[in-house]
């Protein structure tokens, strides 16, 4: 979308216009042929998906859009909204699916290479946590809770530990707060198994 | 029927979900059921790991599977509804993707382990219902329910995309487990309506807002606690109450029990070993319904 | 033996590939071949007239055409054969066409593979006996099964040009589901009103034999000739003597229905007599002997005979009797069944008390329904506001792919039809609204702006208001808007498509007919020939076939009825004679073949010897495989003819 700064207007328009050079069809074709994304190309658009997908109404493209960007190759937009980790992984829309499309796959797909391409918008908690998370199982073999909302509410605002404080406390007087943080016995066997198959 | 299962505890089984597995150990040695833990099980990845890389996602289960083969189980129970979710998965996609099945079954040849097959992952509620029956669990029924009804709640990853656990629209399995040890449940149209997972960490409003939905919802029905299966459910219903007390200016302070304490209180464990203290909501409840007069043991009529 | 090649050229379909010069001058060269030649069109009149001089001028008495497909000339080359005075089934076919040069491109391989293919047909000619086709007489009456609008219909066109028809219904009554309609699409013409005519007509017709609570139970035969079997179910109540005065109804001991009514889907109750609509073809009332407590227990005080005792129409000792009845032709229009709403959960029916499907509220729109024709909820409360979920069961993989075709028509005519007794808001939910027929598209723009509110999105979920104030929220994506809606209806009609009857399996393999994937009776083309089947002389018609409206329903009957005709007035069928046969003297007996036919054309004679019926064999050839004695022989497929084309493809 390009912006037009008119001076003598106070808003800034934008054109909503897309050009068939910004669309990427051989993308499309590729997410369509991933494992669990088959039947991307017959989605009838009915909204389904959207309607009873409990976060769509906070994402900036409902599901149903997502697919139909994607269908059209439009890889940058479906690529660095922040629908795609709204997603909860709750697998509603794929059930209710006429076509039986797994879009939780397709959103799976699509987080993939938003991280690959680093378009995902960068101080978002929820890619955040992502990486995160890979990282310490990578390091230890297993992932704690406790570590893992640390590290991330520092990468993306540490303010927010002093709200979460109180629910800490809960946590830590019922016993549920584990502070130690596992470690598999074989983790350098599981880091070559991993190293070996990493595409990158 | 196995009277051994090879157990997946999962991370939360440890931190936040300790009363799960303090519930299930007990409640499955009650039933004479053992639970042998996979040796040096490495974290299932859950949904962060497969928004990063496909192929370590699959690995890092079928590693799991794996060695559970490699220690002669041939049914592995997982109390966790994402690593359920996600360890079937691995087994469904590497049997229907030859992509799939060929990085995970060279990573496996690569790491010395036997291939991805033969063994079926389960979860402590079905294992319940298909294995030991409801008439068996009716039979060891020592305590009488003292509690209110209950709002049974199942969440997402159980019940879909797989529904051989139970049925993904109107599941009513755990109702039934808690119906047979005289617990009354009641119809809750928002049993399998998503809790927002990870998001109450992430994204806190919207999180919290997704889990006040069903709290207010199981109230309005007359439910007096809520039931649950999966370690990141209960800790959302349980862990934001006070905050939604404020905010919405909603008077809830309702438990949020695993199903394996209720069941295992109905089969005469104790509060204790059933992780009952580690609740942060609804506990005067809970002081009322477990309290030490209960503790009388009677035979169920 | 003197044989003649001819290759055919068919325009570059064969020649812009094959380099047919040099085939054909091949083929002179192979052995008993005295006339070899290509031209560009086999076919045409020109073409055939080099057959019919060769044989004349070359006296010859074997010919091969190496063309296009069998499935497409053989009758023709055939037939310039039989002109020429030598019998047809000297002649054999290649395809060179779609066997050779559609489908390679390296054209040297394909010439090899060409002089394959003839010189095997050349070695295999030699061999072929004279054969006769077989003429048998078409008995000239028709049976049409389903007294529905289709039915109805084919039965009437047959019966005013003189044929005379059998006209079996499995209900009571005709009328079948148009019977339950209120208005019909795009015109609102009253169902009642078009269709109780022509039932009446039926019902006056001299060439037309009604049966209804009747249904087929057994059919043999072949085309022309069909022997079927009627089982008449008893209704207890003589049909001659009943003049459906009702006066028995009114009578009965029961004071107030108990019984679910069907007809009107649940929404009532009836008696254990009763008729299904005041309208009912033939006017006789029927006892169902499931509810009725003489049957039960013998102590009625039988009311209903008392108030008949000047007709004494009521006999409770009536028994089903068998009628069985010849036929030339047989019509199949047995209907849809709608499909089963609760079958998907989440859109709450049977769980919430308002929530009906598209019949059901036909039912309740018609005047001669439950509720007289007011649409109220179950409460008797009129609605507010109705929501409309159009596709429920339809364009979904879950349960059916395909498109049932009518919905969103009859849709958009019950959102015209609510809000004009109701006053109601009126929400349609949709996908896509497929309006195509004449008028459909004036229909839609007429109820866009009446103000019935149209959103683009499945309905998604379905959930009790929160308040207790007994209202559902529909939630969908309204996809236009780009927006999540929640909208608190008081009613929700299902619009539920249209599935094959439940039964369909069993009914087709009494006729012996296909079913295509989605299970609706398969027809033998679907452009060329929607209402023929692949099995001679039964010809489907209406929603059998498929989803359609009843102008469709009607065209094809009307089609069907014309097929039936053309086959009856032609008097005579001929067929083909690629039959099989048994060598009666090495039959051993063993009836391995007999279960194998799919045409139950072999019979098992009493001296203990397998027979095969020649006109119902439809030459498949899976007895003559199967015979462990080898025993049974095919027309045209004789075991010299099969080896000497295997030799000649691997000389």
């Amino acid at each position: 979308m390009k912006r037009l700064k008119a001076f003598w207007l106070s808003t800034e328009m934008r054109r909503k216009m897309k050009f068939q050079r910004e669309a990427d069809p051989l993308w499309a074709q590729k997410i369509a042929e991933r494992p669990g994304c088959e039947g991307l190309f017959s989605c009838l658009q009915c909204g389904t998906c959207s309607g009873t997908c409990p976060l769509s109404i906070y994402m900036d493209f409902a599901p149903r859009r997502i697919i139909a960007l994607v269908r059209e190759g439009f890889k940058e937009d479906a690529l660095s909204c922040q629908t795609i980790w709204l997603c909860a992984s709750c697998y509603s829309c794929a059930v209710h699916c006429p076509r039986q499309i797994h879009i939780t796959d397709v959103m799976y797909s699509l987080k993939r290479e938003a991280i690959q391409e680093k378009l995902y918008p960068r101080h978002f908690p929820i890619p955040v946590l992502a990486q995160e998370f890979y990282k310490m199982v990578r390091r230890k073999g297993r992932s704690s809770e406790f570590w893992l909302v640390l590290r991330m509410a520092f990468r993306t605002n540490p303010m927010q530990l002093l709200g979460m404080a109180g629910t800490g406390w809960q946590l830590m007087r019922t016993g549920r707060l584990r502070l130690r943080q596992d470690r598999i016995e074989k983790v350098k066997e599981l880091q070559s198994e991993l190293a070996g198959r990493e595409v990158g | 029927m196995a009277s051994t299962y090879g157990y997946f505890p999962g991370c939360s089984a440890r931190g936040t979900g300790v009363a799960y597995e303090e519930s299930l150990l007990t409640l499955f040695r009650l039933l004479n059921l053992s639970l042998d833990e996979l040796k040096d099980w490495n974290c299932c990845g859950a949904t962060s790991y497969m928004s990063i890389d496909e192929g370590s996602a699959f690995l890092l289960s079928a590693r799991n599977l794996s060695r559970a083969r490699q220690a002669g189980h041939r049914e592995l129970v997982t109390p966790c509804s994402a690593c359920y979710l996600v360890l079937r998965k691995t087994q469904d996609y590497a049997a229907r993707y030859p992509e799939i099945a060929k990085s995970v079954g060279d990573s496996l040849v690569a790491a010395n382990l036997p291939p991805l097959d033969s063994v079926t992952v389960r979860h402590p509620m079905e294992v319940l219902y298909n294995d030991v029956g409801l008439e068996r669990i009716k039979s060891k029924v020592v305590r009488h329910w003292r509690g209110g009804r209950v709002a049974c709640y199942y969440g997402c990853q159980l019940v879909r995309p797989f529904a051989e656990a139970d049925r993904p629209h109107d599941p009513t399995r755990m109702d039934e487990l808690l119906q047979a040890v005289g617990v009354p449940t009641i119809d809750y149209s928002l049993k399998t309506k998503c809790c927002g997972g990870s998001l109450t960490g992430t994204i806190h409003e919207v999180g919290v807002r997704l889990n006040y939905i069903l709290l207010k919802e199981a109230a309005r029905k007359g439910a007096e606690a809520i039931v649950t299966i999966c370690p990141l459910c209960q800790y959302n219903l349980d862990a934001y109450q006070g905050e939604i007390r404020k905010h919405a200016g909603e008077p809830l302070d309702m438990p949020v029990f695993f199903f394996t304490q209720i069941l295992g209180w109905a089969l005469g464990g104790d509060a204790r070993s059933l992780g009952l203290g580690r609740a942060i909501s609804g506990r005067r409840s809970i002081e009322e319904w477990f309290s030490k007069h209960a503790e009388e043991v009677e035979s169920y009529v | 033996m003197r044989i003649g090649v001819y290759i055919c050229h068919c325009g570059t379909n064969i020649a812009g590939t094959i380099d047919v010069q040099a085939l054909a001058s091949y083929c002179g060269s192979l052995p008993e071949v005295a006339v070899a030649r290509e031209y560009k069109y086999m076919c045409s009149d020109p073409g055939q007239e080099l057959i019919r001089q060769d044989i004349r001028d070359h006296k010859l008495d074997r010919i091969v055409v190496a063309a296009c497909s069998p499935h497409l000339h053989e009758k023709t080359f055939r037939h310039a054969v039989a002109e020429a005075g030598l019998n047809p089934y000297f002649f054999h076919m290649v395809n060179l066409r779609e066997h050779d040069s559609w489908v390679h491109v390296d054209k040297l391989a394909a010439l090899e593979k060409a002089m394959d293919l003839v010189r095997a047909a050349v070695r295999r000619v030699k061999w072929h006996v004279p054969l006769e086709r077989r003429e048998v007489a078409i008995h000239s009456e028709v049976l049409v099964v389903g007294g529905g609008i289709a039915g109805i219909d084919a039965a009437l066109t047959l019966a005013s040009a003189g044929k005379h028809v059998y006209l079996v219904e499995r209900e009571p009554t005709i009328g079948g589901h148009m019977a339950q309609f209120d208005k019909t699409f795009p015109t609102l013409d009253c169902a009642a009103c078009i269709l109780t005519p022509k039932m009446t007509a039926v019902k006056g017709h001299k060439n037309i034999t009604l049966w209804t609570y009747s249904e087929v139970q057994q059919v043999e035969g072949y085309v022309g000739n069909y022997e079927v079997k009627v089982r008449r179910k008893p209704r207890y109540v003589i049909e001659d003597l009943c003049v459906g005065c009702m006066e028995c109804i009114q009578a009965c001991v029961f004071k107030q229905g108990k019984t679910s009514d069907a007809f009107n889907l649940g929404l009532s109750k009836r008696k254990p007599i009763y008729i299904p609509f005041p309208q009912a073809v033939p006017p006789v009332v029927v006892i169902d002997r499931e509810a009725c407590i003489e049957f039960k227990s013998g102590k009625c005080k039988k009311t209903c005979v008392e108030v008949c005792a000047e007709r004494n129409a009521i006999d409770f000792k009536q028994q089903e009797h068998i009628e069985s009845i010849r036929v030339g032709a047989i019509i199949l229009a047995t209907g849809f069944d709608v499909f089963d709403v609760s079958r998907i959960p989440y859109y709450g029916y049977g769980l919430y008390p308002n929530v009906y499907t598209s019949l059901e509220i036909e039912r309740l729109v018609n005047a001669s329904g439950p509720t007289g024709g007011e649409v109220v909820l179950r409460d008797g409360r009129k609605p507010a506001t109705v929501g409309i979920a159009h596709c429920i069961g339809s364009r979904d993989t879950h349960t059916n792919r395909y498109c049932s075709r009518v919905c969103c028509m009859y849709s958009l005519k019950l959102a015209h039809l609510i809000k004009e007794k109701t006053g109601a808001e009126v929400y349609n939910f949709y996908i896509d609204v497929r309006a195509p027929g004449k008028a459909f598209e004036e229909f839609y723009n007429h109820v866009a702006e009446e103000g019935v509110n149209f959103i683009r999105g499945k309905l998604a979920d379905v959930y009790p208001e929160g308040n207790g104030g007994g209202r559902l929220i529909l939630q969908a994506e309204d996809t236009l808007l780009g927006m999540i809606r929640k909208i608190p209806v008081d009613m929700l009609v299902l619009s539920a498509g249209l599935e094959p009857r439940a039964d369909s399996n069993e009914v087709r393999r009494l006729f012996n007919i296909g079913c295509s994937a989605d299970g609706f009776f398969l027809e033998r083309h679907p452009k060329l020939a929607p209402v023929s089947t692949f099995a001679d002389g039964i010809y489907i018609a209406g929603c059998c076939q498929g989803p359609k409206d009843i102008p469709d329903t009607v065209a094809q009957s009307g089609a069907a009825a014309a097929q039936a005709l053309a086959l009856i007035d032609a008097g005579v069928v001929e067929l083909e004679p690629n039959t099989a046969y048994v060598l009666a003297e090495a039959c051993s007996g063993c009836k391995t073949c007999i279960p194998l036919c799919p045409y139950s054309a072999i019979a098992f004679l009493e001296e203990k010897k397998a027979r095969i019926n020649e006109v119902l064999c439809k030459g498949c050839g899976t007895c003559v495989a199967a015979c462990p004695s080898g025993s049974i022989r095919q027309n045209l497929f004789e075991d010299q003819e099969i080896y000497e084309e295997i030799e000649g493809i691997l000389a």
